[in-house]
């Protein structure tokens, strides 16, 4: 069972974001970077499903600049094989160019399985992996929240507006993993040690053309202050007054 | 502005490993530790089950090499895993403390291959707990004068009589490392180290009862009564008090460390109620005061930090000296204490609640304060090494 896992390296999300003076980007300075989150349930799902399998290898690829290099050792210390850096400067806003970059490094490799994060935490739009799939010609269920591999098949399960669906595939394939899947488990210290050690291939992304581009981003609008509108029983009647004629939410 | 939990941006003289290990632990006390540890303190309960957990991570003797089943880090990346640790409490940090530094390290350093062989991937592994007897009753800042005696029978075995006092892990340990003089010399050149077994026949270990301080952590009183041990329990190359003096320097270290994670964790929590709690209509940290404790606890936190940081890049350089590390033991832990009751006092009345980290961590930090060489026991290796006077002798 041979699995790749593409991996995103993202801003930490505990912070107040500023916007950088471009205004297309966010303001980097200060920031921590992590492996986003969603891609670390894939990881942590792919070294279980071979260490259960007793076989097989977990190879992680990220695209971006050399940053991204500790993210993937990140990968490598929980128990990856192998890291690849799909290198750029900077990674296009649109994940059509990302795709084909990933679907050319994926095309030759071999996978039974590709596995994605079901989005990057800080673009959130959750379309690379799609893309990504479609591009390599692979069977893809966005979102899992739980995968059985067996036999050369796959069964998914979705959440779906009030309830689930149950899928089932063949491999080679490709899916998105939603949290709930796998708990990433605390890169031990020898295994940290251990991820310098192991293949690191660096080499150019091969892009595809950007047609999107960011134009402005924006933060949300400041919070207005509450208000106290009485107390008691006796506040309730003009409470859902205002929650029906001024809120709108009854 | 920087960060106020990495203020001096020490983050930045890291190298990837260090804070990946460090950003490891840190999660790992997050997510395991925190969300205990309050219940512990109150039951006076450590928490035994987190130690296979810490054994997997791989904290035991981390800075221990590979080849004894250690993860073969550098010191700075252990002094990181102390900091978090004690970030969660000081007696989980104690425990590894122990294990690592008071067991582990005197077997590495003064034991046979075979002992080697024998006990350091068993202790790294978590399989087999430790503890370390130096003090006794009667003999704590002078340890000089123990009284635990082992005399060397015509075999070559040795029977151990004696008592040692405020043994941390004393009733959890498999293997005691017990100092003690040997064949009747009360000279402090004959203390030589020795492995006992705990389940041997004649030892016994009794839990310290009434705590006020470490109370997630076990301390016992360890009691040898015609103690027999085999000939290949003593420690080969230890001979005299400068022995277990090495294993305190090791402890000490990461002791320098473990402080500040204390000061960082009551910090945290005193910045972050002064933000939130509305007193007169606005949060307090808007007041005078509450700046003034919060400036003042910042600033001991920085200094704290970097003084650990070029204690372990000297310790890495392998010029450490133990003068270094008692001023580094002696100025951070006494820090820590005054950080911690001024988080305490910043946090009112909640404060004094089990829920808030703070109380738990002053409490703590007064046996830190007093282990492991007491404060005012390192002033006077300070003076010494100032003067060339001795005021013990």
């Amino acid at each position: 069972m041979k699995i790749a896992v593409c991996i995103k390296r993202v801003p930490e999300m505990d912070v107040k974001f500023r916007i950088a003076a471009s205004g297309t980007a966010v303001d980097e300075t200060g920031l921590k970077f992590d492996m986003s989150d969603f891609d670390g349930y894939a990881v942590e799902f792919a070294l279980q499903l071979t260490e259960r399998l007793g076989a097989g290898e977990v190879v992680v690829i990220s695209l971006g600049p050399d940053a991204v290099q500790e993210t993937l050792r990140k990968a490598l210390s929980m128990g990856a094989a192998r890291a690849v850096q799909l290198k750029v400067d900077s990674i296009p806003a649109d994940g059509f160019a990302i795709a084909q970059a990933l679907a050319a490094e994926l095309k030759d490799g071999g996978y039974d399985l590709v596995l994605f994060g079901k989005h990057a935490a800080d673009s959130a739009s959750g379309a690379v992996g799609l893309m990504t799939a479609e591009l390599s010609g692979l069977p893809m269920v966005h979102a899992c929240t739980k995968l059985t591999i067996e036999d050369g098949k796959g069964t998914a399960r979705r959440e779906v507006e009030g309830g689930a669906e149950i899928v089932s595939f063949p491999l080679p394939a490709a899916a998105s993993i939603d949290e709930g899947i796998a708990r990433p488990r605390y890169p031990s210290l020898k295994g940290i040690m251990a991820a310098k050690k192991k293949p690191m291939d660096v080499k150019p992304a091969q892009l595809g053309a950007a047609r999107l581009a960011i134009t402005k981003m924006e933060l949300p609008p400041e919070r207005q202050a509450g208000r106290i509108i009485g107390e008691g029983a006796a506040a309730v009647p003009e409470l859902v007054r205002l929650l029906r004629e001024e809120a709108k939410v009854l | 502005m920087p960060s106020t939990s990495d203020f001096y941006d020490i983050d930045s003289v890291l190298s990837e490993e260090e804070r990946a290990i460090r950003d490891s632990v840190r999660r790992w006390v997050d997510e395991r530790v925190l969300p205990i540890i309050g219940d512990c303190y109150v039951q006076g309960r450590f928490p035994k089950e987190l130690v296979p957990e810490m054994a997997a991570l791989g904290v035991f003797g981390a800075n221990l090499p590979e080849q004894y089943g250690c993860a073969g880090l550098n010191n700075v990346s252990y002094g990181l895993i102390m900091q978090e640790l004690e970030r969660g409490d000081s007696g989980v940090r104690s425990f590894a403390s122990v294990q690592g530094a008071l067991v582990m390290y005197p077997i590495f350093a003064f034991g046979s291959e075979a002992q080697k062989t024998a006990w350091l991937p068993k202790m790294a592994s978590g399989e087999v707990i430790g503890c370390f007897g130096l003090t006794e009753p009667d003999f704590g800042s002078n340890p000089a004068g123990m009284i635990t005696m082992a005399r060397e029978q015509a075999d070559g075995t040795w029977i151990l009589n004696g008592a040692k006092m405020w043994i941390t892990n004393g009733s959890t340990a498999r293997v005691a490392v017990v100092w003690a003089k040997t064949n009747g010399d009360t000279d402090a050149s004959s203390i030589r180290g020795f492995l006992v077994p705990t389940d041997a026949k004649g030892f016994s270990a009794r839990d310290q009862k009434g705590k006020l301080s470490l109370r997630a952590s076990d301390t016992s009183e360890l009691v040898f009564s015609d103690v027999h041990l085999p000939a290949d329990a003593i420690l080969p190359g230890s001979g005299g008090l400068k022995s277990p003096l090495m294993c305190l320097t090791q402890a000490r270290f990461g002791i320098s460390w473990g402080a500040v994670g204390a000061a960082m964790a009551c910090f945290e929590e005193a910045a972050s109620y002064a933000k939130n709690r509305v007193m007169f209509d606005r949060p307090i940290g808007g007041f005078q005061i509450q700046q003034q404790r919060l400036a003042g606890m910042l600033t001991g936190i920085v200094q704290g930090q970097l003084l650990s940081l070029h204690l372990g890049r000297l310790k890495d350089a392998g010029t450490m000296t133990p003068q270094q590390v008692s001023l580094a033991k002696r100025s951070n832990v006494s820090m820590a204490t005054d950080v911690a009751r001024e988080a305490r006092r910043l946090l009112g009345a909640v404060g004094v609640l089990a829920e808030y980290a703070s109380m738990r961590h002053m409490a703590n930090l007064e046996s830190v304060y007093t282990y492991e060489g007491t404060h005012d026991v390192h002033s006077l290796v300070l003076g010494q090494a100032i003067t060339g006077l001795s005021a013990f002798s």
